[in-house]
């Protein structure tokens, strides 16, 4: 036994199909660097190309958010669980009039 | 080879058109709860959210975490998954932005209303592909009336 890690439904397909994967680490960087190494196919819904976790992930150490503990930093031990929890965002990139005329659906 | 569809009852439908029209000139948002079995997916209800992009709510919207683990709990509470999200585009495209996918993850369904002066007009889903790189266009399939969950 080691620290839990809860993957999110959409990313479920790619770590195997498994609601939570157990791993030996004594970080949050360390569980997501050997989580993302199990399962390489999630590194790039985790991560953006700089290496950063991406702006919309979120992820909890037994509920307390890592950007107000040491971030990937914060110690995990024995049977601590960790979520990742994505914000949801999205929007308009450029403000320019519709060209349809057909009624809703 | 066909695509994924996404089946909503027409009044849920209904509800998102309201309530982008409701929000307009602003983005609207919320959680689409349902079912997915064996590749077929059925919104069976909604949780409509608040926007929570103050600053840029007309071509902006954002859900926090807690929206996010909202969803969750409430889609759980009624016995369904929680399978996607809606939002609307005043005075634009229903189509997906750069914006859009740079904040999205694959699996979910996104739907996409285009409010035009205050009216719906054109609704679209969208599932985002495995790369990243585009999305997939998600059929809407029109059922009757949702079951009253």
């Amino acid at each position: 036994m080691g620290v839990k890690v809860i993957i999110p439904t959409p990313l479920r397909a790619y770590a195997g199909k498994q609601e939570s994967v157990d791993l030996q680490a004594a970080t949050v960087g360390e569980a997501l660097s050997a989580l993302t190494n199990r399962f390489q196919e999630l590194k790039k819904h985790l991560y953006s190309d700089d290496g950063r976790l991406r702006s919309f992930v979120n992820v909890y150490v037994n509920d307390e958010d890592i950007r107000y503990l040491q971030k990937s930093d914060t110690p995990v031990r024995e049977g601590d669980t960790i979520s990742i929890v994505p914000s949801i965002a999205g929007g308009v990139t450029q403000q320019r009039k519709c060209g349809g005329t057909r009624e809703p659906f | 080879m066909s695509g994924p569809v996404l089946k909503i009852a027409e009044d849920l439908l209904r509800r998102i058109h309201a309530h982008g029209a409701e929000t307009y000139p602003h983005e609207c948002c919320g959680a689409l709860l349902g079912r997915e079995n064996d590749g077929s997916r059925e919104v069976a209800d909604l949780l409509p959210l608040a926007n929570r992009r103050d600053d840029s709510p007309r071509n902006r919207f954002k859900l926090t975490p807690d929206d996010v683990r909202l969803a969750e709990k409430t889609a759980r509470a009624k016995a369904l998954d929680l399978i996607g999200w809606y939002h609307s585009h005043p005075d634009a495209p229903a189509r997906p932005s750069e914006y859009d996918r740079d904040h999205a993850w694959p699996w979910y369904s996104y739907i996409i209303v285009s409010v035009e002066k205050g009216q719906a007009r054109d609704t679209t889903s969208w599932r985002l592909q495995d790369g990243r790189s585009a999305y997939d266009a998600e059929a809407i399939e029109i059922a009757g009336r949702s079951a009253g969950i």
